[in-house]
Parts: structure tokens; sequence; C-alpha cells
């Protein structure tokens, strides 16, 4: 068991505290603090553990939402606009499961419905030190409050639901240390999108993130969020942030944290998680913030990306024969020009949403740049907030009134065209710029072309009708990217 | 439970892209089923049909009549990466393959492959080139693998002596000249053989072995861990819930 004198990391202290057992040879059975479900990944699950006639073990540590294939667009009621009657038997399925077995659903038509990484930290589920998993490779974006979040299969959701452990190997640590300050019109969707052109995608595998540095600790918990959400873009399966008064602030109040001394308690049990000083890891990187630029990917994984000044790259500067298949293979998809500047390509469809930037902060740098100005003709701006308290949140504010008088669509919160099950989906050939977190092929639609951006760069773009930088709009009419 | 694997021979269908990730293994719209079969059809679906639902022209490799059958994919390095969805290893199995080669595997893909008793084979960047060598010297070379003795034969020979028992993590290095093993159908053309000496006519390969033992012996890993409930049940005594999720 852990050896208490030697420096851990904030990883190693998680995994201490929650290895259930180990037999020899096995892995760890590791306890699991918090589990989410959604329709698309549990249906299995469920029908596993009738066969077994085993009971979910903890329906209280178990929460579900529906966001994956439901429309964005509603009447009133529950006559939903479902795509069609597979997606309609798979979202009535959650809602029979989560009946029969006891576990809280926040449905559609709940005030508390949205993207299940969104709804998690909103409602103070995901907290400090806590191990949380769900059915859902973007699980780590969780890891942003300090806790170790990963996704998993349908296997393991339903050995989850039957024992509330799962059997894990420990994990290899990788520190990604974010040194200096992001550049105003910079911002953390730039960070990760940088981390992956540079490590590659796949080359967090086998490891953990911890996100370190002085550029980590200036952002907000959102922006942290934006982060660790895409660690699995990177191969990690999770990425963390050491919890501090960023993580307290962001937390306190919210209606599943601890309440008056219990917080206090768990306040200071949470200040003990950060690594200890001479912690080592596995492997690190240092990046500069400073020398940061917006990002856009120009191909069809998330490791393709290069700074909006930059150009298209040509195969014949990769480093190999499989390189050079590769980018081949993406320009051809995309129909782009080795050599071509990535600004000025033109954007049908702007998509400003999903579990990566779909969060108030994100809402509102967009319609920073959108109040008072116009999306372009022929371009279409689709708004979908994360969650319904994001979208209440907005609306309070206005921001739907400022997306609407652009000339975008506000929508209903869900995944909607980050995964395009749900009917929003782009049309063959039809390029988007897009903030959420995937660009592969048919990802937003079968013949689809996605850039991946910020907000900013992705509100910007929709202003030009093309790929472009953000920072004019911005030195014009500085934009709070949420702070502390 | 997946069926028991030991070993088996077949072909080899060559696939040489990087990066595959689970979203071309089987797109998001085969994500509605609540079932785990059924999803052949779905498998690389957009690499295979047009927009208008047709077979590609030329096809895609899966759809050439010579690759009906294989059940080994030697696929580009990191394979799997993406989304979560269990429905690519599932997929895969439907079709009918039961290994997958690489230099890599994402993390989830592999452990849900491993859950349903499709094999990820780990291969060097060395060994990977010459087995793509080695295929297309020999399109209808066969592999053998063999789970118990953590080994990977050209051909359909025994397990090597030096093996054979699963050693476990033995090195990676070829054991020439072994047994029985048959030559390859085109041997004798300097291209395969070249290829196959730098394959080597079997190697070991890496697998967790808990993960091997379970599939060996067919055994189910949430019946392990519910066996294991009463230290849970004294873990859980020792640490209180962190939240209530329905409070
Ligand atoms: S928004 Fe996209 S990435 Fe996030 S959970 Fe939904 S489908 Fe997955």
């Amino acid at each position: 068991m852990a050896d208490t004198v030697r420096p851990r990391t904030l990883v190693e202290k998680i995994w201490d505290e929650h290895v259930v057992l180990q037999d020899e040879g096995a892995p760890a059975v590791l306890a699991i603090d918090l589990h989410l479900v959604h329709e698309v990944t549990s249906p299995q699950a469920f029908t596993g553990l009738r066969t077994r006639g085993v009971t979910v073990r903890h329906p209280e540590r178990t929460v579900a939402t529906e966001d994956h294939s439901i429309p964005t667009l509603r009447g009133t009621g529950r006559g939903l606009p479902v795509v069609d009657d597979q997606a309609a038997f798979q979202v009535a399925q959650l809602e029979r499961n989560c009946r029969e077995f006891g576990i809280p659903l926040h449905g559609v038509g709940s005030e508390t419905q949205g993207i299940v990484h969104v709804i998690g930290p909103e409602l103070g589920l995901s907290q400090p030190g806590m191990t949380i998993v769900c059915g859902d490779s973007h699980t780590a974006t969780h890891g942003a409050l300090g806790a170790l979040a990963f996704g998993i299969g349908t296997s393991e959701v339903e050995m989850l639901l039957a024992t509330q452990c799962l059997l894990q190997r420990r994990p290899k640590t990788y520190e990604v240390r974010v040194d200096g300050r992001l550049a105003p019109g910079v911002s953390a969707k730039d960070v990760i999108l940088a981390l992956i052109a540079r490590i590659g995608v796949g080359g967090g595998t086998g490891h953990v993130f911890e996100y370190t540095g002085e550029a980590i600790r200036a952002l907000g918990m959102e922006q942290r969020m934006t982060i660790c959400n895409m660690s699995i873009e990177g191969g990690a399966r999770a990425g963390l942030v050491a919890p501090d008064d960023t993580t307290f602030e962001y937390l306190h109040g919210r209606r599943h944290v601890p309440q008056g001394a219990a917080w206090d308690e768990a306040v200071a049990r949470w200040r003990r998680l950060p690594s200890d000083d001479g912690a080592t890891y596995d492997r690190s990187i240092t990046l500069d913030a400073s020398a940061l630029e917006p990002m856009v990917t120009y191909g069809t994984n998330p490791g393709m990306g290069v700074a909006v000044t930059g150009r298209v790259p040509s195969p014949g500067d990769a480093p190999d024969e499989a390189g050079r298949r590769a980018l081949d293979k993406a320009l051809a998809y995309m129909d782009l020009r080795p050599g071509e500047p990535i600004a000025g390509r033109k954007v049908d469809v702007v998509f400003l949403g999903s579990c990566t930037n779909s969060r108030i902060g994100d809402l509102r740098q967009a319609a920073a740049l959108l109040r008072g100005r116009r999306v372009a003709p022929g371009t279409r701006l689709l708004v979908v907030p994360g969650s319904q308290q994001v979208k209440a949140q907005a609306e309070r504010e206005g921001l739907d009134e400022v997306f609407r008088a652009a000339g975008g669509e506000w929508r209903e919160s869900g995944c909607s065209m980050c995964i395009a099950m749900n009917g929003d989906q782009l049309e063959p050939g039809q390029y988007a710029i897009s903030t959420s977190n995937r660009n592969f092929e048919g990802r937003q639609g079968t013949g689809g072309r996605t850039f991946l951006a910020s907000p900013l760069t992705a509100a910007a773009s929709a202003i030009a009708g093309v790929v472009a930088d953000p920072r004019p709009l911005v030195d014009r009419d500085p934009v709070t990217v949420e702070g502390r | 439970m997946p069926e028991p694997v030991t070993v088996f021979t077949s072909r080899v269908v060559p696939l040489p892209a990087e990066n595959v990730d689970t979203d071309q293994i089987i797109p998001a719209r085969y994500l509605k089923t609540t079932e785990k079969s059924g999803l052949a059809e779905g498998l690389f679906h957009d690499w295979r049909f047009t927009a208008t639902g047709d077979l590609r022209e030329p096809p895609f490799v899966l759809d050439r009549p010579k690759m009906q059958g294989r059940r080994i994919l030697l696929a580009g390095a990191n394979f799997g990466p993406g989304s979560s969805r269990e429905h690519a290893p599932w997929a895969l199995l439907s079709w009918g393959i039961r290994a997958v080669i690489s230099t890599g595997f994402a993390d989830i893909f592999r452990a849900n492959s491993l859950k349903n008793g499709l094999l990820p084979i780990v291969v060097s960047p060395e060994r990977h080139a010459a087995l793509f060598d080695l295929l297309a010297a020999d399109p209808d070379v066969e592999l053998t693998i063999d789970l118990e003795a953590q080994e990977v034969r050209v051909g359909r020979g025994p397990a090597s002596a030096a093996r054979a028992g699963g050693a476990g993590r033995a090195a990676s290095v070829a054991v020439p000249g072994v047994g029985a093993a048959t030559a390859p159908s085109a041997a004798g053309t300097a291209g395969t053989a070249a290829a196959l000496a730098a394959v080597g006519r079997a190697f070991a390969f890496e697998i967790d072995p808990f993960a091997r033992k379970m599939l060996l012996e067919g055994t189910d890993e949430i019946g392990y861990v519910l066996g294991r409930l009463p230290s849970i049940e004294a873990w859980e005594a020792s640490h209180p819930a962190r939240v209530n999720t329905l409070g």
C-alpha cells in the first residue's frame, strides 16, 4: 500500500485511497465514487444486469442524463421530435432503466438536463479527490476539479453498476506544464489543441495528464474543463488539475457539495490533494503559454492543428511514409491544398457547443464578439448550450438575443452537432468551424468537414464567413476570458 | 461472456492507415442500437459505402472477395483512438475479426477489446513494417495466433518449444525454423523470404496476464469482482460516500 513518506502526485494520492484490493498479478479493484450514465453506452449494460439477476449496487452514487441523441429543437411537453424510432427507443430504455433501478435521471424536460460532462460539475456532483467514470471518453472533463475521471466501455459500465468498482491497472503519470500567460484572444482550447498538435493523438496513451504551471493556475474552472476534456484526444484517458481556491470558489454552494462544517472539512481534505514537492512523473512536457496563438485544425484528427496564421502542411514534409499517407488522406478528405493558409477558408456552419465549449463563459466570449455584428451571409451559426442551467443563465444575460440578432440559431441543450446523432448535422462536403473536440471524418455528419477551434475563433469566423483570427476583434473590444 | 480463445490461424486483412479512430470503425449513427450484435453492417461503413449506400469503387479492403472470412486485421499505428464506444470491438467481432495487429492501441479500445475476446496485438515498428512487407509479397500468408503460448507464428505450425505453455513476458525475438511451420504459400520469392526473415517465423507478444487468464479460462471479470464483495463492503465501511446523487 501507499508509502506515506514518499512524495506522491495528485493521481497517486487518489489512486491509493481508492484501491480496495489487488490480487497477485491482477489489476486493482478500484472503488468509484461517482458513475455518470447516458443513453448511448448504457443499454447493453443494464441488459447484462438483468441477465445476471443482479441490481445496481449504488444507485445513489449513479446519475443519468439524456444528451447524445435528443433533439435540440422542441415544442412544449414530452412529444419529442427524436430523430428516429431507434433513438426514441434508446431514450425510452434509459428512462425505464433509471426507474427500475432507482437511478436519478436529469432527463429532457428537467431544468437540470444537459451534457453529462457539463451537469456533473454544475450540480457539484464532481468533486476533488473523487474517482469518476462514465461510458464516455470525455469523462476526463471532471478532472478539472481535481478528480481522477476517465471513460470506460459498456462492459465496464455493467461491472460498475453491479459492484461500484472497476478492475484497473495503475496509470502512468504525465506532467503537462504550461508556463507563462496566455495573450488576449488565446484561450484554453488553443492550449489543448497546441498540446495535441505537439504530442500527437497517441502521445499520452497509457498515461494520465496532470496540467500544472502558471497558465493553468490562472484559468477559471470552465477553461480548465476545456483542457481536461480533450485529454483523450492526446491519448490520455484522464487529465487533472490540482484543486485550489479557484476550485473551491467554483464549488461552494452548489447543490451536491457539503455545506456548513462539512464544507470546511472537505476543503481541508482537498487541500492535501495537490502533488507533493518532489513527486515525480513518468513523463513531462512544457509549453510556453505566451508563445501560443489561436489554433485551428486542418485535418481529420485533433492532432492536425496549426496556428490560425499558419498554413496547411505539405505531405512532402512528413517525417515518414505513414505520415505522408495520413496527411494525403486527410487533405483529400478536407479538400485542402498543401501550403495554403488556413485563415480565409470558407465555412458553411459554425457550431458553438459540446462538452468542450458550451458553458456560460464560452457563450459569453462568443457573444462578446458577435454583439452588434452579423453572421456572414451564407454561413449558419448554431449555438447549443451545454445544459438547461447554462441556457437559463445565458437568457438571463440576454446572450440568446445577441446570437439571434446576429443571425444565429439558439437551441436546447445536448450534444447536437458534436456527434450528429440527433439530426443536427453537416451536409456532405460542408465545412464547419466547431468548438467541439473531434474532427474525425464524418463526425459532424457523413461527408462533413470540421475545423476545430475556440469559441472566440468560431465567433470571429462566423462574422467573416471564413476561418478567421479573433485577435483583431478582441483587440478592438477586449473580451474577458473568464479568469478566477 | 466471450467464448474462450486459444489458438487460431487465418489470412490477414491489411489496413495501412494510422490512427484509425472509433468513429471510422463504427460511425455514431450505429450507436442507437440497444444490442451488441448486428453491427457488422456498420463496420467501417463510410469507408465501404458511398453516401447513396453503394459499395465504393474500388471496394474498401473488407469488401474484396478474397478478404471474406479473414480473422486478423493488420492496421497502421495507434489503432482505435477516440470514443469509448464498445460498439467498435463488437462491430469488428461481428464481421469476424478476432485479432488486430498494430504498433499500439488507444487505452479504452484495448480494454474494450480484451473484454470481448478481440486480441489487440502490439508489435514493434520494425516488425510492423515487415509484416506489411510480408503481406505485400504474399497476400495470402497465414498467421497463427496462439494466446496460450503468447505467440504469433507465420503459417500453421505448433507452438515453439521456447514458449509453449505461455512463458509470459518473453522478449520479442524471432525463433527461426521452428517445428513444422508451413512455408508461406508463395515461398521462394526473394521478397517473401526477406520479409519473412524480418518478421521471424514466430514472435512473442505481450498481453495483460490477467486478461489472458480470463480469456483462456473463459472467466467473467464481473463475476471475479462480485466474488470480492466482502472486501468492497469493508472498504466502503471505512470510506464514507462522497456524494449522494439522490439528495
Ligand atoms: S458533447 Fe460530444 S464529446 Fe461531449 S459527450 Fe456529447 S457527444 Fe461526447
